[in-house]
């Protein structure tokens, strides 16, 4: 059953088929999916939602594939949890994580568009899945399309983390390293795309494999128990998940499930690499692209293609946006690690340095609710990290090596008496 | 010898399925006005009303964005490769 009606400029509204169409003919506008919400009324209901699986594919409704889903099964439906320690460090009342960083398989987002994206490839009859990458869309394109059966080419900028890299090969694709930045990464896809039959996710299937970012704010709301919350701080690259997140919002509202819809929204970036930001903050409407240079390299595409619309749907919300330097975004994955147990990629560091920025300015009071999207996972980003951290103490496999080194710091107790140690003793 | 350019595929019907035509000029606008005459109605597609380039138009000269260069003032030579792209989204 498809609630699909067709695709539809969100430039000019132009009407097109449910099929490979990926910009507007007429004005280059992007094209969005257009819902028939009168009948999704009917079956997506709270009751019906409570005995389905926990995965993103129980908002199949709201998902623009034909039949039943194929790929992705056990994706989505990631932790949120309210974050006590880090929300006493930040001096807030009321502090959420949407953790991402263990999503299924590949421990980022992208696993949810992708699960959509090939669900639709397959019914589109592709055999072959492409797309063009900073790193973790490559390693869920690899991954899903492996466990799809199909053929698989993955364009990366030729610089990307070690931990993306073998996160992709280890799927047998065709990995295609480019010596360029992502954004030249970018239009070289564009012009292999236009000469072989492939779904390249994010160029032809665009608009469908966008709609899967749609499920990460859906989840925040019914994990927060059918609850919109006050502030939510996005991490910006192409700029799409903030207009998702929006319109999984304003959804849920049309369709009854939350009353009071509103919620603050803010792009977070890195310092190297803001052009969404500067927009917002020039209230622009004009994104003027820039030459990344940052170690968040996920989030390093100097030409965003939503960067307009993300914009837009901060502003409208009344939300904000800033930027994270290097130096904080390490201190922030530190600081998310320590407190709240959670190991997030350099674009999480972006993230929570923004959120602590926007809550230290006033932007975001101290007594709302703020939830943080946490969106990727640290295992595979640590050249960064790299003598940043400390080391690990050395010694020999004798007692009396290990209380050499330690005694003087386990509280309660001398090196002579000690005979077991209990793990946590520092902090005791 | 002239400019190469490449047609993105939406705008290829006009082309009659060409990916690459030649076109001469001396800017990217000079340029544009050119492809039009070759193929009339494909300049309305590239840039609104006022003939400014449509928000959504990515115009490459030799791989170069021309945002970065002088935008469609940029200076075209014979030999040159030009490429129309669509914005496209990533991650």
């Amino acid at each position: 059953m498809s609630y699909v009606l067709g695709l539809k400029c969100r430039e000019c509204g132009r009407l097109y088929p449910k099929e490979v169409i990926f910009v507007c003919e007429y004005c280059f506008g992007s094209i969005e999916v257009d819902y028939d919400y009168d009948a999704i009324r009917r079956t997506f209901t709270k009751a019906a939602l409570a005995s389905r699986p926990k995965s993103l594919w129980r908002y199949r409704e709201l998902l623009p594939i034909e039949g039943e889903p194929t790929v992705g099964l056990s994706s989505g439906f990631t932790p949120f949890f309210r974050a006590e320690q880090l929300a006493k460090r930040l001096g807030v009342q009321e502090l959420y994580i949407k953790d991402d960083s263990v999503s299924h398989p590949t421990l980022s987002f992208k696993d949810r568009v992708v699960a959509v994206a090939l669900t639709r490839a397959k019914e589109l009859k592709f055999d072959t899945v492409a797309c063009a990458s900073t790193g973790n869309l490559a390693n869920a394109v690899a991954a899903h399309a492996a466990r799809a059966g199909l053929k698989r080419y993955i364009f990366i900028p030729a610089d990307l983390e070690a931990g993306k890299v073998v996160a992709s090969l280890i799927y047998h694709p065709a990995l295609i390293a480019v010596e360029g930045t992502y954004d030249e990464v970018n239009r070289l896809c564009a012009e292999v795309g236009s000469r072989y039959p492939w779904a390249f996710v994010n160029i032809n299937i665009r608009p469908y494999y966008a709609e899967g970012s749609k499920t990460y704010g859906y989840e925040i709301i019914e994990q927060l128990g059918w609850r919109v919350p006050q502030h939510i701080v996005i991490p910006a690259a192409g700029g799409s998940l903030i207009t998702k997140i929006a319109k999984s919002i304003k959804e849920l509202q049309l369709l009854g499930f939350v009353s009071e819809a509103h919620a603050k929204l803010y792009a977070a970036q890195a310092t190297g690499c803001a052009p969404i930001v500067n927009t917002i903050k020039e209230r622009s409407d004009i994104v003027k692209p820039v030459k990344p240079n940052t170690i968040a390299k996920s989030l390093a595409i100097g030409n965003p293609a939503d960067g307009y619309y993300a914009t837009k749907a901060v502003l409208d919300s009344g939300g904000w946006a800033e930027s994270a330097s290097d130096e904080e975004i390490i201190e922030a994955m530190k600081l998310l690690a320590e407190t709240e147990g959670v190991f997030t990629e350099t674009a999480g560091g972006v993230t929570l340095a923004v959120a602590q920025k926007l809550i230290e300015q006033g932007r975001i009071p101290r007594d709302e609710s703020i939830v943080v999207c946490i969106t990727g996972n640290g295992l595979k980003t640590q050249e960064p990290l790299m003598g940043r951290l400390g080391e690990a103490v050395r010694i020999k496999p004798t007692l009396a090596s290990f209380e050499s080194n330690f005694s003087g710091q386990i509280a309660g107790a001398s090196a002579k008496t000690t005979r077991r140690a209990p793990a946590g003793a520092r902090e005791a | 010898m002239a400019v190469t350019v490449r047609i993105p595929t939406p705008l290829q019907r006009l082309t009659q399925g060409q990916g690459e035509v030649s076109c001469d000029g001396k800017t990217v606008t000079e340029l544009l006005g050119d492809l039009e005459r070759r193929y009339p109605g494909i300049k309305e597609r590239i840039c609104d009303e006022s003939g400014k380039l449509r928000r959504f138009v990515n115009i490459f000269v030799n791989e170069e964005d021309i945002r970065f260069l002088q935008g469609d003032q940029t200076a075209v030579k014979d030999g040159d490769e030009v490429s129309i792209i669509p914005a496209i989204a990533g991650g």
